[in-house]
């Protein structure tokens, strides 16, 4: 079964190449109480995930991804079981320090970008270094999220406002915002939920890209063709996670772009 | 987070909505500015009577001859037979009195020049300038000696030199005062219109002996201008002066009245002080009403931005960033109000003083007051937006439409 093939890997990972995991989920539980019923968001997750993997986190609507990602990204608490990032057992923290660890060690990305209107790219990538705990000087701040920038293919938009950019390079600007403090992780919740097929294969073209260069990566997505370009899906059901196995045929979003504008041109010609 | 940035995002989120901003500063500014303005000439109207009163003199006391509240002295202050040169005498042996001065008054034709003009003749002593807080302009007092030997010496006020010696300096020249030849040892500094209106330097100063004894025939001063030695022993002189002139009449009733300039400016600023209370009073309900508004606009901006407090919640604002941010957004608010009120209240008082040929002053402590209660206000209003700002959850904040 692919859960304990998944365990064996694990054990490898963790014995023979000495490498602790990013994160360690360990029989994780959300319940939420809403008037009379109690909603079981997430029933007991057990899942290891090791610096440099791409996993995708799949399932219905209404199986809990999000609910897992909020907690993974600590910006939701769990009811049950433990959660430790970085080796830091983040279920005990109090609200600041879980704003820390959201500072310090997590990107997060969503499905409706949530940038700031009507504030430049390049403010929007600086404001997560604006709460950091240690003073970032203001000529740094702007190189760094130039850098950032620059990493996704945004550097000349770099003082457009969100009202002038596609849907794909706000989303761009958005990656660009959750990597610019050096997280372990970036986390991303339906990422290309809000865009076409090609602006996907895009962000996902960003995604692999960063993944190569060494970035664990942790998306939540219901397409296939999407979970497609990572290395590891995962998939829950009510809850649970119903499988867990790594990725076959492994799409590459530079030869899928290349597909899909030979496609378009054979179209055009047709026409 | 650092105040700095704080201050950028506040000033950011305020300039985003300017005319909203603009409307919500206004309850601080029109209070900041009311006040500043009505403080600003009240205070230059009771500057104006205070400077009057000082003009007076410093810690002067004056007896009169008569008691007012006598139903048989009809005639006024200083009109009644009372008061003597011994009197004087026995006044400028009392403990903390520096300067005497008896004072005989007359009205006369004086001449010089081929001109003539009819002027208040004051005899006094070699105190007087003293006393009255009155600089020689040119020249010099007479002396102790020209009161002796009742010396034909006078010190002339400017509008009596102005009168009769349009273009030389009088001092050395001879005025004529009753056909008598008076020499001009001195000229005194101009000293302006009284707080009864009566022009001060249209006088004529002479010794009181030679007062007494060559313009008038009199052996009773009209009334004794005295000194006190500070303002802290000004009441214990006055009641040693009666004591001892109650004593050296040894009349049934008090046939003299002892006034001081103390007792006129305890007026004036119980006047004033009853005015900044009132003030104080229109200041604070003011501020709470431009507090109100500000709270109000906090609270929908909160919830109009309930979003952008979830994303900076989502990348790392503990809830004291989010705190502070609001909290400087409504103190940045009511400071800038506060600051347009402070300059528009000046402003208007200059205006109102120009147009209307008012004095007007703005003390530096209230406008302190202006600065510290809009802050004050500022912080008051922003708490409350501020601390539900702050407590949101991330999750919902992020939902939220
Ligand atoms: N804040 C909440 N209060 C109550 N129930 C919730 C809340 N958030 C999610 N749920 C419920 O938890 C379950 C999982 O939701 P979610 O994690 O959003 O699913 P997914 O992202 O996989 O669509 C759903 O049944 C949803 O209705
Ligand atoms: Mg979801």
């Amino acid at each position: 079964m692919a859960g304990v093939s998944r365990a064996v890997v694990d054990l490898i990972l963790k014995y023979f190449v000495q490498t602790n995991p990013v994160i360690k989920l360990d029989a994780i539980q959300k319940t939420y109480h809403t008037g009379e019923v109690d909603v079981h968001a997430v029933r007991g997750i057990t899942l290891n995930i090791f610096p440099g993997e791409f996993v995708a986190i799949m399932g219905s609507s209404g199986s809990g991804k999000s609910t897992l990602m909020n907690m993974i990204g600590a910006l939701d608490r769990p009811t049950g079981g433990h959660y430790w990032l970085d080796g830091i057992d983040v279920s005990t923290l109090d609200r600041d320090a879980l704003a820390d660890v959201r500072n310090e060690k997590i990107g997060f990305v969503f499905q409706g970008f949530n940038l700031l209107s009507r504030t430049s790219a390049l403010e929007n990538v600086e404001m997560p270094m604006q709460y950091n705990r240690q003073r970032i000087h203001s000529h740094e701040q702007r190189t760094r999220a130039q850098q950032s920038l620059e990493l996704v293919g945004l550097g000349p938009r770099a003082d457009h406002h969100p009202n002038q950019l596609s849907g794909g390079q706000q989303q761009r600007v958005a990656i660009a915002r959750a990597l610019v403090n050096k997280p372990s992780l970036l986390l991303a919740d339906e990422p290309t939920g809000n865009l076409d097929s090609q602006t996907s294969i895009e962000i996902m073209g960003v995604f692999q890209k960063l993944n190569d260069q060494g970035i664990t990566i942790i998306m939540v997505t219901h397409e296939l063709d999407v979970a497609r370009f990572t290395k590891r899906m995962v998939i829950l059901r009510d809850g649970k996670i119903l499988t867990d196995e790594a990725v076959q045929n492994r799409s590459v979003a530079d030869k899928e772009l290349q597909r899909l504008r030979q496609e378009q041109q054979a179209v055009k010609l047709a026409s | 987070m650092r105040i700095i940035a704080s201050l950028k995002i506040a000033s950011r989120a305020l300039r985003r909505n300017k005319m909203r901003s603009l409307l919500t500063m206004l309850g601080v500014i029109i209070g900041v500015g009311a006040v500043i303005g009505a403080v600003s000439l009240t205070s230059g109207a009771t500057k104006q009577v205070e400077d009057q009163v000082s003009n007076l003199g410093e810690n002067v006391i004056t007896v009169f001859s008569g008691n007012f509240t006598t139903g048989g002295m009809r005639g006024g202050w200083g009109s009644a037979p009372t008061l003597t040169l011994e009197d004087t005498a026995a006044i400028r042996l009392l403990p903390h009195v520096v300067a005497i001065s008896p004072e005989v008054r007359d009205r006369a034709q004086v001449l010089a020049n081929g001109l003539n003009w009819n002027t208040q003749v004051l005899g006094e002593s070699p105190d007087y300038p003293q006393i009255r807080n009155w600089d020689i302009a040119s020249g010099s007092m007479f002396s102790d000696q020209d009161v002796r030997t009742l010396a034909k010496a006078a010190v002339i006020g400017k509008t009596v030199a102005d009168q009769l010696f349009p273009n030389e300096n009088p001092v050395g020249l001879t005025i004529r005062i009753r056909n008598l030849p008076f020499q001009i040892v001195g000229v005194l500094a101009a000293k302006g219109f009284n707080l009864f209106g009566q022009d001060q330097d249209d006088v004529v100063i002479v010794p009181y002996s030679s007062h007494m004894h060559r313009i008038t025939t009199r052996t009773f001063v009209n009334s004794i201008q005295v000194q006190a030695e500070n303002d802290k022993v000004i009441s214990l002189v006055q009641q040693e002066i009666t004591d001892l002139l109650l004593a050296r009449h040894r009349s049934k009733e008090q046939d003299f009245t002892v006034r001081s300039q103390l007792e006129l400016m305890q007026t004036v600023t119980a006047t004033s002080r009853a005015m900044g209370f009132l003030l104080a009073g229109v200041a604070a309900v003011s501020l709470v009403v431009g507090g109100i508004g500000i709270m109000n606009i906090m609270l929908v901006s909160v919830t109009e931005r309930t979003r952008e407090i979830g994303i900076r919640m989502a990348v790392g604002a503990r809830a004291a960033d989010i705190l502070v941010q609001f909290l400087i957004e409504a103190v940045t608010l009511s400071a800038i109000g506060g600051a347009i009120g402070i300059a528009g209240g000046v402003g208007f008082s200059r205006l109102v003083a120009y147009l209307k040929d008012m004095p007007t002053v703005t003390p530096v402590i209230w406008i302190v007051i202006a600065v510290v209660s809009s802050a004050v206000i500022g912080i008051i209003s922003g708490f409350y937006p501020a601390w539900k700002a702050s407590k949101l959850d991330p999750i919902d904040a992020l939902r939220y439409e």
